[in-house]
């Protein structure tokens, strides 16, 4: 498979495609009641943003290592923040029995 | 033709992303995560970053996603049909977004991008491996660190006392 047979996508059309992701992984954190499915959508943003960078690499060599090397943490990252959020939310179900975002509200005025 | 299959794999990225947000079981849910992250993959692939591709079915599907599943299973209720899926906010976080959206896309389409001529985007993992220790060091220790923290911390906040 040769360097010329995708280059004929602009970037501004990943730019899009990755815009559209990180929409719908917001919507999920503001809607979604369960807490795992609003994890799965902050999943869903890093995921987008790692699509991002991947679609820059090919504006110079430069920018290729750097957007990888970038991903690579990224991606290292995101598993942490989820062993993190899941913890918690085992905590939040053994302490308050619920995992809904409504019903988590012992500090709200 | 490849690019057709590219946009093909936009679009089903986009579907499967709709349906992490919107299904009310929550293991169809966690299941078209792994069809978006597997779809990623194959975008990556078609980029020329092999290695990412690779560490991203390993990393992100083989142990983040395994590691939702296995919390799905063992604290929600995955079926419940009288629990609302989404809360209150729903209306307005749409119209909101599809109104940012609409703005962002416009902005997008409106910029400058400089022209993709044929740079070879492929980067040797030797390459990778030297930049990781030579000019990337610190950001590289650094996640050495966080990741060390993170599993302590979610050891201690998950456990029983």
């Amino acid at each position: 498979m040769t360097t010329e047979k995708f280059m004929t996508i602009p970037v501004s059309h990943f730019v899009v495609f990755s815009a559209i992701l990180f929409l719908i992984g917001i919507y999920g954190i503001l809607t979604r009641r369960n807490l795992i499915t609003v994890l799965m959508a902050v999943e869903l943003i890093l995921n987008a943003v790692n699509i991002n960078f991947i679609a820059f690499a090919h504006l110079s060599p430069f920018s290729a290592e750097v957007s990888q090397i970038f991903v690579l943490f990224i991606i290292a990252l995101a598993a942490a923040e989820a062993v993190v959020g899941l913890a918690i939310v085992v905590a939040l179900v053994r302490n308050r029995k619920t995992i809904l975002t409504d019903e988590v509200n012992l500090m709200k005025w | 033709m490849l690019d057709k299959f590219v946009y093909i794999i936009f679009g089903l990225s986009i579907l499967s992303a709709i349906g992490v947000v919107a299904f009310r079981n929550l293991f169809y849910s966690a299941l078209s995560l792994v069809a978006a992250l597997f779809l990623a993959a194959v975008l990556y692939i078609c980029l020329q970053a092999e290695f990412i591709a690779i560490v991203q079915i390993l990393v992100y599907i083989g142990a983040v996603m395994t590691l939702i599943i296995f919390a799905i299973m063992l604290t929600a209720r995955i079926n419940d049909k009288t629990i609302r899926a989404s809360n209150q906010q729903r209306v307005v976080s749409l119209i909101a977004l599809v109104v940012f959206g609409v703005f962002l896309v416009g902005q997008i389409c409106k910029a400058q991008w400089p022209q993709v001529t044929g740079v070879n985007a492929m980067v040797p993992i030797g390459r990778l491996g030297e930049l990781l220790v030579g000019h990337f060091v610190l950001p590289f220790e650094a996640i050495s660190a966080i990741l060390t923290v993170a599993l302590i911390g979610a050891i201690v906040i998950a456990r029983n006392k």
